[in-house]
């Protein structure tokens, strides 16, 4: 087995005694005690997450735009405001998922993306290869020279603005899905859970004076384990769970960013176009005793379905899910899971379940 | 991590007390539940169920992951405890407090042939790496 990877911030996790784990070859704090606790923290206070294992990736030149917009399947012509972001599958000729991520335009030979760790070589190798194919002649650079920290919770903005000196002046005016750079640093005010906050990348050597600071100013470090569940009661897709290669945004609850209101040619169109949708992803609450994880089958009037992902939520103290069935069941229906040698009930319900603290469902 | 020495234990990480009336309270050990996490359900054998040695009979999930709880021993099930179904938290709290089924067993001398202290803490050293 290779080495694990680590993230600048490796030391201050070790030091904080977090449960460190093999997450798809980096070795990354799933806890520093209880999850539970942590994910609380961030609906209620203010948390602190390592996401340095995701790749920030500049793309320069010319014609950026014009290479995006055939890129992906979202149009990054809503984009005409620096820093503005927006949220995107990148897909195959098949019209399947190779990524998700999220497209910050800065200028017009600027735009920086943020790629998932686990597909990070496979996207750079794929942007490479259209690059190359389509005659850009732009210049794609990784950034594994930054680290990345995710602050957030309803105190995310104080304590960003404590921890950073001057950042008050870009937080008070960053509208929600907007970024700000200055110099090295980026401010983005973006995250992965349902609530305010701001994922900023800073040079890589200064992150654990980053963390610290943060800390300092009540911060507090959340593993991948709430991270996992704070993004699953907002709703929020993750890749190889929700989607994937084989499967169409279409059917993954993604219909809505990818853009065909325009005649845009983007990869996959085509064979999207040509595809007969009989799946929807939607939301799901246990209404049994048990857990809902991913893969379990479910069973519905039209056919069987399957979770993609499950978990306990502690905001709404029950087990919530995201499931693919076949299209025709609506919200307030109910399922049945199979669970180990049981069936429970669920119900189908409009996702997401939380945000900014309160239950919607 | 905590391995009292007067408890038995098992490779698959639960304990085993044998109770002043002859019966056999289980539960996981601390170091189970310090591996799966926070714990949000339980689900223990009814009583009356007669469980052979390695059978799968009670099931315990952290936010994390679910995991079975196998019989350490053969026997029938005299009590299962409704305190950790309701409240799964308290296996993470003590471990060796929050048992979870009693067995009756099949032949008493089945539990000097599980593990003792020593040994478990052995396991639980080669699993580190």
């Amino acid at each position: 087995m290779s080495e694990l990877k680590r993230t600048p911030l490796n030391s201050n996790h070790r030091e904080l005694n977090a449960k460190m784990v093999d997450f798809g070859g980096w070795d990354m704090p799933v806890n520093y005690g209880s999850q539970i606790e942590e994910h609380h923290t961030v609906r209620t206070d203010c948390g602190l997450f390592d996401v340095s294992h995701m790749l920030p990736l500049d793309i320069k030149g010319e014609n950026v735009r014009s290479f995006l917009r055939k890129l992906v399947a979202n149009n990054v012509d809503k984009l005409q405001v620096s820093g503005k972001a927006l949220y995107s599958c990148m897909l195959n000729e098949n019209g399947g998922v190779i990524d998700d991520l999220i497209i910050y335009f800065m200028d017009e030979s600027w735009f920086r993306l943020v790629v998932n760790a686990g597909t990070a070589e496979k996207d750079l190798a794929w942007m490479q290869k259209c690059n190359d194919d389509w005659g850009m002649g732009l210049t794609l650079t990784p950034r594994r020279d930054l680290a990345m920290v995710a602050i957030q919770g309803p105190n995310a903005r104080n304590v960003l603005n404590e921890a950073m000196p001057g950042a008050d002046n870009i937080t008070e005016n960053l509208k929600p899905f907007n970024a700000a750079a200055l110099g090295e640093m980026f401010i983005a005010r973006t995250g992965y859970t349902g609530e305010d906050g701001f994922e900023v990348m800073v040079l890589a050597k200064s992150a654990p004076f980053f963390w610290k600071a943060l800390m300092e100013a009540g911060g507090k470090p959340i593993g991948l384990g709430a991270r996992d569940t704070l993004r699953l009661e907002a709703g929020m897709n993750l890749y190889g769970q929700d989607m994937d290669e084989t499967t169409s945004p279409l059917e993954s609850g993604l219909a809505w960013t990818v853009d065909m209101k325009t005649e845009r040619d983007f990869v996959g169109r085509q064979a999207l176009e040509a595809s007969e949708i009989t799946k929807q992803l939607v939301g799901l609450v246990l209404l049994d005793k048990g857990v809902l994880r991913s893969h379990q089958k479910v069973h519905t009037k039209h056919g069987e379905g399957e979770i993609t992902s499950g978990t306990f939520s502690p905001t709404m103290q029950q087990s919530i899910a995201l499931g693919r069935i076949p299209l025709g069941i609506a919200p307030g229906e109910e399922v049945e899971v199979e669970v180990r040698d049981k069936k429970l009930k669920a119900k189908v319900v409009k996702y997401p379940f939380v945000r900014n603290g309160k239950v919607l469902i | 991590m905590s391995i009292p020495a007067d408890l038995k234990y098992t490779k698959s990480h639960e304990w085993v007390q044998v109770e002043a009336d002859g019966t056999v309270s289980v539960g996981i050990t601390d170091h189970a539940q310090d591996l799966l996490g926070d714990m949000v359900f339980v689900e223990t054998p009814a009583v009356g169920r007669q469980l052979a040695q390695g059978e799968e009979c009670a099931v315990v999930e952290s936010v994390k992951a679910a995991s079975d709880v196998y019989a350490p021993i053969a026997g029938e099930v005299v009590a299962s405890n409704e305190e950790v179904e309701s409240s799964p938290e308290t296996i993470n709290q003590d471990a060796y407090a929050a048992w979870m089924f009693k067995i009756k067993p099949a032949n008493p001398a089945d539990v000097n042939a599980l593990m003792d202290a020593a040994t478990y803490e052995a396991l639980v050293a080669s699993e580190a790496h």
